[in-house]
């Protein structure tokens, strides 16, 4: 195994059973993620880019095949092992921001550090270091109802990356932003890629998203095709 | 903790509903408070009055005073112990509004047939020789700040003194205990000699005699033989156990409580569904947000305990609001009531109940949304929204 790559796959399947149905999304599917990566997966709704998603973020687990994150197996930790694998080094970030709508900036930012033995004051610190590095650090009592989607999403940055995570996981993270604000998102991302080395894998639809990131995978009903194939 | 941040910013989203769930607990433990104080009030008399101890008082109302010699004559009698005897003085402190349950007595014999009340055998000596001296109860004490030396004029709502006025004066002699924190310390005895030497209408009366068996079998027996006794008599007596008298008394209350207490759970019953289906729908809610709570690394049995801690501050803070309102409410009625409940004092072991019950009232409310919040699939969660 090559040290370099932060993620395999190796002949992953993925079904899900939905009453008497079986579907399959993935079968057979390889995959290899190299550290330092920013890959953009693109491809039609319902081919299965979220569920890779959450195969590779430890959310979910496959059917069969072996998943590796570097060079140790998670596909087959428990739950509770694979939360503490989630909070060590996985940062999310996701569509629709997922804050906690009760919660201001600052606390939102926070929340990843109440799964580590930090103290209350290197905690406070951290936040301050992240929602800087995002640019808020004026807005770190706002509320999320008082921030506008491209703020509220660049707080849910702040707190993907607050406790250092290797790999950053992003769903279709502009989804939901004008262009003007998806691009600062996107130049973003790009920076924490380039800048801090996060290996990135995020999901768009965007074609002009995708132009931010290292490479580009295509997915077409859960498996890897040429761009060409996809327009025919 | 440090989730608890997490936990009070859930409780406290909804500021209205937390008003409303609050207030429906506060209610519940109000009632809770105030009927469980009134229940062992009425109970402590029974449970406090011991079984060999007999009342014999006029057949026709016990305001009728019965002969003096009774005493010696039901002292005499077989299967009888010690006999004691009382008046009822009446008595208030300045305003007839502030009642001094007093009542004339013996010193020495009405102190052994009441051997669970205790004063200092110094005190005790100076009652006894000490003719116009008066020995109060710790909590009629406490209650107007009297201290061993004060004179006190006590004025009686019955009776006259004989060299005119109602107004009798008393030097604090002494201050008796219980031996047991549910003993009634709320009143206080002076010398029947000297009363019935100093009150206008003379005759050597008692207003009733009480006595202590050799053997609590023998109560039946005894009470027949002095009734038999003084029947065709002037003044014909009626005897009962202590505790039989004082459960007529209070079981006319008594099915009251009973009916009082169906309400309470019936109160609890209602809580328990309104708070529950709150609880329910509030995490139901959160459903997304549980999902990215787990998504960050929070384990299930993390959140599960956070949905249970909320649960359960929400019933303790409308729990400590009602046992604390209703302990404000008992303060209150206890002064109006002394004379009839002497003891109605919302104690430490129905605030531990109440405790216990804000505990199961928190834990019972929040399982079922606890193991939805444990059980939620990241996937399936965000999937649906
Ligand atoms: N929890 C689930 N249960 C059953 N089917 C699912 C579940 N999640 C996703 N699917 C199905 O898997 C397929 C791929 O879904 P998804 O990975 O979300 O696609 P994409 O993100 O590319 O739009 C879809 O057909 C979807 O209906
Ligand atoms: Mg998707």
């Amino acid at each position: 195994m090559t040290t370099e790559n932060l993620f395999e796959l190796k002949n992953v399947a993925k079904l899900f059973t939905k009453g008497k149905e079986t579907i399959s999304i993935f079968e057979g599917l390889n995959m290899h993620i190299k550290k330092g990566d920013f890959m953009a997966i693109m491809g039609p709704s319902g081919s299965g880019k979220t569920t890779l998603l959450n195969l590779l973020g430890g959310v979910d687990q496959p059917s069969s095949g072996e998943i590796s994150f570097d060079g140790q197996r998670i596909d087959n930790l428990s739950e509770s092992q694979l939360a503490k694998w989630r909070a060590n080094n996985i940062g999310f970030i996701f569509q629709f921001y997922n804050l906690m709508p009760m919660l201001n900036a600052a606390k939102n930012v926070e929340l990843p550090l109440l799964l580590t033995n930090l103290s209350s004051s290197e905690r406070k610190k951290q936040v301050a270091t992240a929602l800087e590095l995002v640019g808020l650090s004026d807005r770190a009592k706002h509320m999320p109802s008082e921030m506008s989607g491209g703020q509220q999403q660049r707080v849910a940055i702040a707190r993907a990356v607050v406790s250092d995570p290797t790999f950053l996981l992003c769903d279709e993270p502009t989804g939901d932003l004008d262009r003007q604000t998806a691009d600062e998102i996107l130049e973003m991302l790009q920076l924490l890629n380039s800048k801090f080395g996060k290996t990135i894998v995020m999901v768009t639809h965007d074609p002009s998203a995708a132009k931010y990131a290292t490479h580009t995978v295509h997915l077409n009903k859960g498996k890897f095709v040429k761009a060409e194939e996809l327009l025919v | 903790m440090k989730d608890f941040y997490l936990i009070y910013k859930n409780l406290t989203r909804k500021k209205m509903r937390l008003f409303l769930t609050t207030f429906a607990i506060f209610i519940a433990f109000l009632i809770f408070g105030a009927i469980m104080t009134l229940r062992s009030a009425l109970n402590s008399g029974i449970e406090m009055s011991a079984d060999n101890r007999l009342v014999v008082m006029h057949k026709i109302s016990f305001t009728n005073p019965l002969p003096y010699a009774y005493v010696n004559k039901v002292k005499a009698m077989d299967g009888v112990k010690d006999v004691t005897h009382a008046n009822w003085f009446g008595g208030y402190f300045q305003e007839p509004t502030n009642q001094v349950v007093t009542m004339a007595v013996d010193p020495e014999s009405y102190l052994s047939v009441y051997p669970e009340l205790v004063v200092e055998p110094e005190q005790l000596e100076n009652w006894t020789k000490d003719q116009s001296g008066i020995l109060i109860g710790e909590r009629i004490a406490k209650a107007n700040n009297w201290q061993i030396g004060d004179r006190i004029p006590l004025s009686s709502n019955i009776f006259s003194q004989k060299t005119g006025g109602q107004t009798w004066d008393f030097t604090v002699d002494g201050i008796f205990k219980g031996n047991d924190a549910k003993v009634d310390t709320g009143y206080a005895l002076i010398h029947y000699k000297y009363f019935n030497e100093t009150q206008a209408w003379g005759g050597d009366s008692i207003g009733w005699l009480i006595l202590t068996t050799t053997d609590p079998a023998l109560n039946e027996q005894v009470s027949k033989a002095i009734d038999e006794n003084f029947a065709n008599s002037n003044s014909e007596t009626k005897t009962s156990t202590e505790q039989a008298f004082n459960k007529a008394f209070i079981d006319q209350i008594g099915n009251i409580g009973l009916i009082i207490f169906g309400v309470v759970f019936m109160a609890f019953f209602t809580i328990l569904i309104v708070v529950g289906n709150t609880m329910v729908l509030a995490i139901r809610e959160r459903t997304n947000e549980i999902a990215v709570l787990k998504t960050l690394g929070f384990e299930s049995s993390r959140i599960f305990k956070m949905v249970l801690v909320e649960s359960c501050l929400l019933a303790f803070l409308g729990g400590l609001f009602g046992i604390g309102g209703a302990y404000l409410i008992v303060q209150g009625a206890a002064k109006e009531m002394a004379r009839f409940l002497p003891n109605l004092i919302l104690d430490e072991a129905i605030f531990g109940q109440a405790l216990i019950y804000m505990l199961v009232l928190g834990l019972i409310t929040g399982i079922a949304p606890a193991i939805s919040a444990l059980r939620l699939n990241i996937v399936t969660a965000f999937s649906r929204g």
